[in-house]
Protein backbone atom coordinates (compact mmCIF):
# COMPACT_ATOMS: atom_id res chain seq x y z
CA UNK A 1 0.00 0.00 0.00
CA UNK A 2 0.92 3.51 -0.71
CA UNK A 3 2.76 5.79 2.22
CA UNK A 4 -0.14 8.60 1.92
CA UNK A 5 -2.81 5.82 2.04
CA UNK A 6 -1.06 4.42 4.89
CA UNK A 7 -0.96 8.24 6.43
CA UNK A 8 -4.78 8.05 5.14
CA UNK A 9 -5.24 5.35 7.52
CA UNK A 10 -3.99 6.68 10.47
CA UNK A 11 -5.29 10.33 10.34
CA UNK A 12 -8.72 8.33 10.33
CA UNK A 13 -7.99 6.09 12.80
CA UNK A 14 -6.83 8.72 14.84
CA UNK A 15 -10.43 10.91 14.38
CA UNK A 16 -12.03 7.61 15.25
CA UNK A 17 -10.03 7.04 18.30
CA UNK A 18 -10.92 10.71 18.81
CA UNK A 19 -14.97 10.29 18.12
CA UNK A 20 -14.47 6.98 20.61
CA UNK A 21 -13.37 8.69 23.53
CA UNK A 22 -15.57 11.92 23.09
CA UNK A 23 -18.69 9.62 22.95
CA UNK A 24 -17.60 7.52 26.53
CA UNK A 25 -17.20 4.63 24.28
CA UNK A 26 -14.23 4.05 26.11
CA UNK A 27 -15.69 4.06 29.57
CA UNK A 28 -17.04 0.68 29.67
CA UNK A 29 -19.44 1.64 32.57
CA UNK A 30 -21.39 4.18 30.26
CA UNK A 31 -21.62 1.30 28.32
CA UNK A 32 -23.11 -1.05 30.81
CA UNK A 33 -25.70 2.11 31.77
CA UNK A 34 -26.56 2.19 28.10
CA UNK A 35 -27.43 -2.06 28.28
CA UNK A 36 -29.37 -1.34 31.41
CA UNK A 37 -31.50 1.88 29.69
CA UNK A 38 -30.23 4.14 32.19
CA UNK A 39 -28.46 6.40 29.53
CA UNK A 40 -29.64 5.75 25.81
CA UNK A 41 -26.17 8.02 24.85
CA UNK A 42 -24.96 4.91 22.42
CA UNK A 43 -27.86 5.27 20.58
CA UNK A 44 -27.02 8.54 19.17
CA UNK A 45 -23.56 7.73 18.89
CA UNK A 46 -24.60 4.13 16.96
CA UNK A 47 -27.22 6.53 14.95
CA UNK A 48 -25.29 9.11 14.00
CA UNK A 49 -21.93 6.67 13.02
CA UNK A 50 -24.41 4.89 10.92
CA UNK A 51 -26.24 8.09 8.80
CA UNK A 52 -23.02 9.20 8.14
CA UNK A 53 -21.21 6.53 6.71
CA UNK A 54 -24.70 5.13 5.11
CA UNK A 55 -24.19 8.88 2.84
CA UNK A 56 -20.54 7.68 2.01
CA UNK A 57 -20.41 4.39 1.19
CA UNK A 58 -23.98 4.59 -1.27
CA UNK A 59 -23.35 8.40 -2.59
CA UNK A 60 -19.36 8.13 -2.70
CA UNK A 61 -18.85 5.65 -5.87
CA UNK A 62 -22.04 7.94 -7.35
CA UNK A 63 -19.58 10.87 -6.95
CA UNK A 64 -16.23 9.12 -7.10
CA UNK A 65 -15.52 6.42 -9.77
CA UNK A 66 -12.62 5.49 -7.85
CA UNK A 67 -11.31 6.54 -4.23
CA UNK A 68 -8.96 9.30 -4.36
CA UNK A 69 -5.67 7.59 -3.46
CA UNK A 70 -6.30 4.00 -4.52
CA UNK A 71 -8.20 2.40 -7.40
CA UNK A 72 -11.43 0.38 -6.18
CA UNK A 73 -13.51 0.42 -3.58
CA UNK A 74 -13.94 -2.40 -1.12
CA UNK A 75 -17.07 -4.16 -0.38
CA UNK A 76 -17.98 -5.34 3.37
CA UNK A 77 -17.98 -9.15 3.30
CA UNK A 78 -20.96 -10.79 5.69
CA UNK A 79 -22.89 -13.75 4.91
CA UNK A 80 -26.08 -14.75 6.14
CA UNK A 81 -25.18 -17.96 7.62
CA UNK A 82 -24.96 -19.63 11.14
CA UNK A 83 -21.37 -18.26 11.98
CA UNK A 84 -22.31 -14.50 11.72
CA UNK A 85 -25.51 -15.12 13.66
CA UNK A 86 -23.62 -17.83 16.06
CA UNK A 87 -20.59 -15.28 16.26
CA UNK A 88 -22.84 -12.13 17.00
CA UNK A 89 -24.80 -14.05 19.91
CA UNK A 90 -21.65 -14.73 21.30
CA UNK A 91 -19.68 -11.45 20.88
CA UNK A 92 -22.49 -9.74 23.03
CA UNK A 93 -22.70 -12.17 25.68
CA UNK A 94 -18.92 -10.94 25.95
CA UNK A 95 -20.07 -7.29 25.63
CA UNK A 96 -22.23 -7.17 27.82
CA UNK A 97 -19.88 -8.90 30.95
CA UNK A 98 -16.90 -6.31 30.17
CA UNK A 99 -18.86 -2.99 28.58
CA UNK A 100 -16.45 -2.37 25.88
CA UNK A 101 -16.18 -3.23 22.16
CA UNK A 102 -12.68 -4.47 20.23
CA UNK A 103 -12.82 -0.42 18.90
CA UNK A 104 -13.04 1.17 21.96
CA UNK A 105 -10.72 -1.39 23.86
CA UNK A 106 -7.97 -0.18 21.34
CA UNK A 107 -8.58 3.44 21.90
CA UNK A 108 -9.70 3.30 25.33
CA UNK A 109 -5.51 2.77 26.04
CA UNK A 110 -4.95 6.21 24.80
CA UNK A 111 -6.98 8.37 27.41
CA UNK A 112 -5.10 5.90 30.20
CA UNK A 113 -7.40 3.30 30.85
CA UNK A 114 -5.10 0.34 31.32
CA UNK A 115 -7.28 -2.19 32.96
CA UNK A 116 -8.28 -2.82 29.09
CA UNK A 117 -5.42 -4.43 28.16
CA UNK A 118 -6.97 -7.18 30.17
CA UNK A 119 -10.04 -6.77 27.14
CA UNK A 120 -7.86 -6.43 24.60
CA UNK A 121 -5.24 -9.70 25.86
CA UNK A 122 -9.02 -11.41 26.07
CA UNK A 123 -9.45 -10.09 22.35
CA UNK A 124 -6.87 -11.30 21.19
CA UNK A 125 -7.01 -15.26 22.57
CA UNK A 126 -10.28 -15.50 21.49
CA UNK A 127 -9.25 -14.33 17.69
CA UNK A 128 -6.79 -16.82 18.26
CA UNK A 129 -9.19 -19.89 19.04
CA UNK A 130 -11.21 -18.94 16.64
CA UNK A 131 -8.52 -18.96 13.95
CA UNK A 132 -6.83 -21.83 14.94
CA UNK A 133 -9.50 -24.33 15.80
CA UNK A 134 -12.82 -22.94 14.38
CA UNK A 135 -11.94 -21.35 11.30
CA UNK A 136 -13.58 -22.61 8.00
CA UNK A 137 -10.90 -24.86 6.40
CA UNK B 1 -35.83 12.75 27.58
CA UNK B 2 -33.24 14.24 29.74
CA UNK B 3 -34.05 11.08 32.19
CA UNK B 4 -32.44 8.82 29.37
CA UNK B 5 -29.47 11.31 28.42
CA UNK B 6 -28.33 12.35 31.93
CA UNK B 7 -24.96 13.13 30.38
CA UNK B 8 -27.00 14.72 27.33
CA UNK B 9 -26.45 14.60 23.98
CA UNK B 10 -23.93 16.68 23.21
CA UNK B 11 -20.82 14.53 23.19
CA UNK B 12 -22.86 11.17 21.80
CA UNK B 13 -23.80 13.16 18.65
CA UNK B 14 -20.57 14.30 18.33
CA UNK B 15 -18.18 11.41 19.01
CA UNK B 16 -20.57 9.63 16.76
CA UNK B 17 -20.40 12.34 14.32
CA UNK B 18 -16.32 12.03 14.36
CA UNK B 19 -16.36 8.05 14.13
CA UNK B 20 -18.74 8.14 11.26
CA UNK B 21 -16.59 10.53 9.51
CA UNK B 22 -13.73 8.44 10.23
CA UNK B 23 -14.92 5.43 8.59
CA UNK B 24 -16.38 7.69 5.43
CA UNK B 25 -13.08 9.06 5.02
CA UNK B 26 -11.37 5.81 4.95
CA UNK B 27 -13.62 4.64 2.25
CA UNK B 28 -13.49 7.55 0.14
CA UNK B 29 -9.84 8.20 0.30
CA UNK B 30 -8.89 4.61 -0.01
CA UNK B 31 -11.58 2.03 -0.42
CA UNK B 32 -10.95 0.42 2.55
CA UNK B 33 -13.45 -0.91 4.73
CA UNK B 34 -12.96 0.43 8.47
CA UNK B 35 -14.40 -2.20 11.11
CA UNK B 36 -11.96 -2.85 14.15
CA UNK B 37 -12.23 -6.42 14.77
CA UNK B 38 -10.16 -8.25 12.36
CA UNK B 39 -6.73 -6.44 13.26
CA UNK B 40 -7.02 -9.28 16.33
CA UNK B 41 -6.84 -11.88 13.37
CA UNK B 42 -5.13 -10.38 10.92
CA UNK B 43 -2.29 -9.70 13.23
CA UNK B 44 -1.88 -13.51 14.32
CA UNK B 45 -0.17 -13.74 10.42
CA UNK B 46 2.54 -12.12 11.96
CA UNK B 47 3.33 -15.20 14.51
CA UNK B 48 1.29 -18.16 13.16
CA UNK B 49 1.64 -20.21 10.62
CA UNK B 50 -1.83 -21.55 10.38
CA UNK B 51 -3.77 -22.03 7.99
CA UNK B 52 -6.58 -19.23 8.12
CA UNK B 53 -4.03 -16.71 9.82
CA UNK B 54 -2.07 -17.18 6.60
CA UNK B 55 -5.01 -16.48 4.41
CA UNK B 56 -4.45 -12.93 1.21
CA UNK B 57 -6.87 -11.33 3.03
CA UNK B 58 -5.74 -11.25 6.25
CA UNK B 59 -1.73 -11.40 5.05
CA UNK B 60 -2.35 -8.54 2.99
CA UNK B 61 -4.39 -6.21 5.48
CA UNK B 62 -2.08 -6.64 7.94
CA UNK B 63 0.09 -3.27 7.96
CA UNK B 64 -3.01 -0.76 7.46
CA UNK B 65 -4.94 -2.40 9.85
CA UNK B 66 -2.29 -2.19 12.98
CA UNK B 67 -1.87 1.50 11.67
CA UNK B 68 -5.33 2.23 12.20
CA UNK B 69 -5.24 0.61 15.20
CA UNK B 70 -1.97 2.82 16.53
CA UNK B 71 -4.47 5.76 15.22
CA UNK B 72 -7.20 4.79 17.09
CA UNK B 73 -4.94 5.12 20.16
CA UNK B 74 -3.24 8.05 19.17
CA UNK B 75 -7.16 9.95 18.71
CA UNK B 76 -7.55 8.84 22.45
CA UNK B 77 -4.46 10.93 23.12
CA UNK B 78 -5.52 13.36 21.66
CA UNK B 79 -8.27 13.63 23.34
CA UNK B 80 -6.72 13.05 27.10
CA UNK B 81 -4.56 16.08 25.89
CA UNK B 82 -8.16 18.07 25.22
CA UNK B 83 -9.91 16.76 28.50
CA UNK B 84 -6.57 16.45 30.72
CA UNK B 85 -8.65 13.69 32.50
CA UNK B 86 -7.44 9.88 32.18
CA UNK B 87 -10.34 7.80 33.09
CA UNK B 88 -9.38 4.34 34.71
CA UNK B 89 -12.52 1.77 34.73
CA UNK B 90 -13.10 -0.12 37.94
CA UNK B 91 -15.08 -3.17 35.75
CA UNK B 92 -13.29 -6.22 37.40
CA UNK B 93 -10.15 -7.56 35.45
CA UNK B 94 -11.79 -11.14 35.24
CA UNK B 95 -14.78 -9.50 33.77
CA UNK B 96 -12.91 -7.55 31.13
CA UNK B 97 -10.50 -10.59 30.49
CA UNK B 98 -13.60 -13.09 30.18
CA UNK B 99 -15.58 -10.21 28.30
CA UNK B 100 -12.41 -10.14 25.76
CA UNK B 101 -11.95 -13.63 24.85
CA UNK B 102 -16.04 -14.09 23.95
CA UNK B 103 -16.01 -10.91 22.07
CA UNK B 104 -12.52 -11.77 20.26
CA UNK B 105 -14.26 -15.49 19.44
CA UNK B 106 -17.79 -14.31 19.10
CA UNK B 107 -16.69 -10.89 16.56
CA UNK B 108 -14.35 -13.56 14.59
CA UNK B 109 -16.72 -16.13 14.02
CA UNK B 110 -19.45 -13.49 13.02
CA UNK B 111 -16.81 -11.12 10.80
CA UNK B 112 -17.71 -7.82 12.83
CA UNK B 113 -17.97 -6.46 15.72
CA UNK B 114 -20.19 -3.17 16.80
CA UNK B 115 -17.89 -1.08 14.12
CA UNK B 116 -17.56 -3.73 11.20
CA UNK B 117 -21.87 -5.19 12.03
CA UNK B 118 -22.96 -1.86 13.54
CA UNK B 119 -21.62 0.56 11.34
CA UNK B 120 -19.93 -0.58 8.02
CA UNK B 121 -22.57 -3.72 7.36
CA UNK B 122 -25.56 -1.22 8.20
CA UNK B 123 -24.46 1.18 6.08
CA UNK B 124 -23.58 -1.36 3.12
CA UNK B 125 -27.38 -2.42 3.64
CA UNK B 126 -26.29 -6.06 4.45
CA UNK B 127 -28.90 -7.75 6.18
CA UNK B 128 -27.00 -10.31 8.06
CA UNK B 129 -25.65 -7.85 9.73
CA UNK B 130 -28.74 -6.13 10.85
CA UNK B 131 -29.92 -9.31 12.44
CA UNK B 132 -25.97 -9.82 13.96
CA UNK B 133 -26.75 -6.27 15.74
CA UNK B 134 -30.37 -7.06 17.05
CA UNK B 135 -28.43 -10.48 18.45
CA UNK B 136 -25.48 -8.71 19.55
CA UNK B 137 -27.33 -5.82 21.58
CA UNK B 138 -30.01 -7.80 22.87
CA UNK B 139 -27.92 -10.40 24.11
CA UNK B 140 -25.53 -7.98 25.50
CA UNK B 141 -28.76 -6.36 27.46
CA UNK B 142 -29.48 -9.71 28.82
CA UNK B 143 -26.39 -10.58 30.06
CA UNK B 144 -26.24 -6.49 31.30
CA UNK B 145 -29.58 -7.14 33.18
CA UNK B 146 -28.88 -10.58 34.05
CA UNK B 147 -25.93 -9.73 35.78
CA UNK B 148 -27.14 -6.21 37.57
CA UNK B 149 -29.89 -8.63 39.24
CA UNK B 150 -27.06 -11.16 40.61
CA UNK B 151 -25.46 -8.06 41.93
CA UNK B 152 -22.11 -9.39 40.04
CA UNK B 153 -19.96 -6.36 40.01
Amino acid sequence: MKKSSLLAVLVCGVLFGLGLSLASMVKPEVVIDFLLFRDLGLLLVLGTAVLVTLLAYQLGPKILKKPVLESRYGNYVSALDIRTLLGAGIFGLGWGICGVCPGPAIAGLGVGNWPLLYTLAGIAAGAYIQGKWVAPR
Amino acid sequence: MTEFFPQGYASYVIGGLLIGSAISLLYLLTGLIGGMSTVFTSTWSYFSQAPYFSEVRFRSSRVWRLVYALGLILGGLVYLSMSRETFVTEISPWRLLLGGVLMGFGARLSNGCTAGHGICGLASLRVSSLLAVIIFLATAIAVAHLMQSLGIH
